[in-house]
């Protein structure tokens, strides 16, 4: 299932690309290590709907980008650190601008962390690591994400920081929004004791696509954004209206919808630039949250 | 070949009510002889007592334009529009703007309703803009290590300008861009820069027939007098740690992974 019904098209207000600031990659595809129960592609070791991207493919649309004034590069999937380019796709980024990487933290190895460590140490632009990590002990983290992943995940951070690093750990809510401030603290204890003396965290809601749409529920009709609902809107809080992601299809308007077919608009950036309907119940997400996907902004515990 | 007064423009960055070091700041300006001063926005916030900034400002002829927290005051926004979303950041952040709005009084606000958002102006030949955040958004953050050439040099094109000066990080850095062109944050006469130092930082550009170049100018002012005002104001203890100490105890969430690392916090 992937929850992406067409019906309100038509009616649903259209949003330009304002300016291209954020390129996001789908660099892991669908794959990934794990089969988390709340992803929104449902990604896992045996789904290839979408595929790696090849170096190739990363710097032919590093090229565009330069011309259209790229602000800062992103890379997802699946898992990004299993695509065997991904450390030279890194590397060449960097040489450019600024680069984020969205992984489980699960597949880190010493020589994999040392040459991370030394690809960003040669570039004078950031390199940040998102970790993905949804409950602060195993048994509010492992039913969602798989057993063992807690332990896993904290290893990769426990990693990172020794190397110098200072992740973003980014956490999906599932948890009921009155328990907020009491766990975003148990969160700040867990990775203290993890040696993660000044932790970064993000926290993120979910959305109601693949996987997470059968654990809990999919976009009722009402979440949708009508017309009235843009004026006075700050349109640069949805990712559409200034960022495009490049899949091994294409280019696509955003890293939440890349399995709906309107979301895929052209081979090159210059042809994926039009106006984008948000007709799609994750618009709404974005709408109420926003600026979900990028490092800065979105959503805290206040 | 040395630039004539003329030719010489001194660019201050965010004050945030810090008069001790505004006013050795104009001190040090005025030595050096530089008749055209900048300021680039966010007068008020951190600091104490906000409307010793203003006649200052006046008495030297500063042309100043509206940072994010002058357009907060001006238009008696709910909020400085720093964009925070960690609890602890919003908390301070709260703190310091409701201090600032009520002692901010109804004249001053009234003037900063009257600042431009951007200035233009031409230093030997070229063309010099400036804005507080970036060309296209007030209280857009250009840190050094998120902000690519191709990016820069697109804003030159588009807001047609060989030189563009920012401040609002709160960090100063510069780039002479590929195409010759000059990008410059000012950073900020208001707080020390994360780098344990107490010291602040205004920019000098310096227009000559074939480029403009800029310089960095550090200044020292009494850094316990201010942190004994912001103790006697009751502003937040962390503030004026941050005075004493030059490390960032507060708004650390909107720093980049190569500024945030090079701090303490």
């Amino acid at each position: 299932m992937t929850g992406h019904g067409n019906e309100t098209r038509e009616l649903a207000p259209a949003q330009e690309l304002e300016s291209l600031d954020e390129l996001w990659f789908q660099v892991g595809g669908t794959l990934c290590n794990l089969s988390c129960n709340h992803c929104f592609i449902s990604c896992h070791p045996g789904n290839d709907t979408f595929g790696f991207l090849s170096i190739e493919t990363v710097r032919k649309y590093l090229r565009e980008s330069e011309k259209l004034g790229v602000r800062e590069y992103y890379f997802t999937g699946g898992e990004p650190f299993l695509n065997r380019d991904m450390m030279q796709i890194l590397e060449e980024t960097l040489s450019i601008g600024p680069a984020t990487v969205l992984t489980n933290g699960t597949v880190f190895t010493p020589g994999s962390i040392r040459r991370l460590r030394d690809i960003s140490q040669a570039s004078s632009y950031s390199l940040e690591l998102r970790v993905s990590i949804d409950g602060y002990n195993p048994q509010t983290n492992d039913p969602i994400r798989g057993e063992g992943t807690f332990k896993q995940a904290i290893r990769g951070v426990r990693m990172l920081v020794q190397a110098g690093f200072l992740p973003i750990i980014t956490i999906a809510q599932t948890w009921p929004e009155e328990d907020g401030p009491g766990v975003f603290d148990s969160f700040v204890e867990t990775l203290k004791g993890a040696g993660y003396e000044r932790p970064r965290i993000k926290i993120l809601p979910t959305l109601h696509l693949g996987m997470e749409e059968e654990r809990t529920r999919p976009y009722s009709r009402s979440e949708r954004i009508s017309a009235e609902m843009m004026e006075n809107y700050d349109s640069s809080q949805l990712l559409c209206s200034r960022g495009r992601t490049v899949t091994d299809r294409g280019v696509a308007v955003c890293p939440l919808l890349i399995e709906a077919p309107d979301a895929h608009l052209g081979e090159t950036l210059e042809e994926a630039s039009g106006a984008f309907r948000l007709s799609h119940g994750a618009c709404h997400t974005c709408y109420v949250y926003g600026a979900i996907c990028s490092n800065v902004g979105g959503w805290g515990v206040d | 070949m040395t630039a004539s007064t003329s030719e010489q423009a001194a660019l201050i960055g965010g004050i945030y009510s810090n008069h001790l070091a505004l006013e050795a700041a104009l001190s040090d300006i005025s030595s050096r002889n530089i008749g055209s001063i900048y300021c680039l926005g966010d007068l008020g916030a951190f600091g104490p007592h906000p409307d010793r900034i203003y006649p200052l400002l006046k008495a030297h002829s500063v042309k100043t334009l509206a940072g994010n927290y002058d357009d907060s005051l001006a238009r008696d926004l709910p909020d400085c529009q720093c964009g925070y979303t960690d609890p602890r950041d919003n908390h301070f952040a709260r703190l310091s703007y409701q201090y600032t709005y009520r002692n901010t009084s109804e004249e001053n606000r009234s003037w900063l309703r009257t600042l431009p958002e951007e200035i233009r102006f031409e230093l030997a030949g070229h063309k010099v803009l400036l804005c507080h955040g970036s060309p296209r958004r007030q209280n857009e953050f250009l840190w050094d290590s998120t902000t690519p050439d191709h990016f820069l040099e697109k804003f030159c094109d588009d807001y047609q300008a060989d030189i563009i000066a920012v401040t609002h990080t709160g960090m100063k850095w510069k780039r002479r861009l590929p195409s010759g062109r000059l990008f410059v944050n000012v950073g900020v006469l208001g707080r020390p820069e994360n780098d344990g130092s107490r010291r602040v930082w205004y920019a000098v550009l310096r227009g000559m027939k074939d480029r403009v170049t800029s310089e960095f100018i550090p200044v020292n002012y009494d850094a316990e007098r201010l942190a004994l005002e912001m103790r006697e104001e009751k502003l937040p203890e962390e503030f004026a740690e941050t005075i004493e100490s030059g490390w960032w105890t507060t708004c650390l969430e909107i720093l980049p992974e190569k500024e945030r690392r090079a701090g303490r916090y």
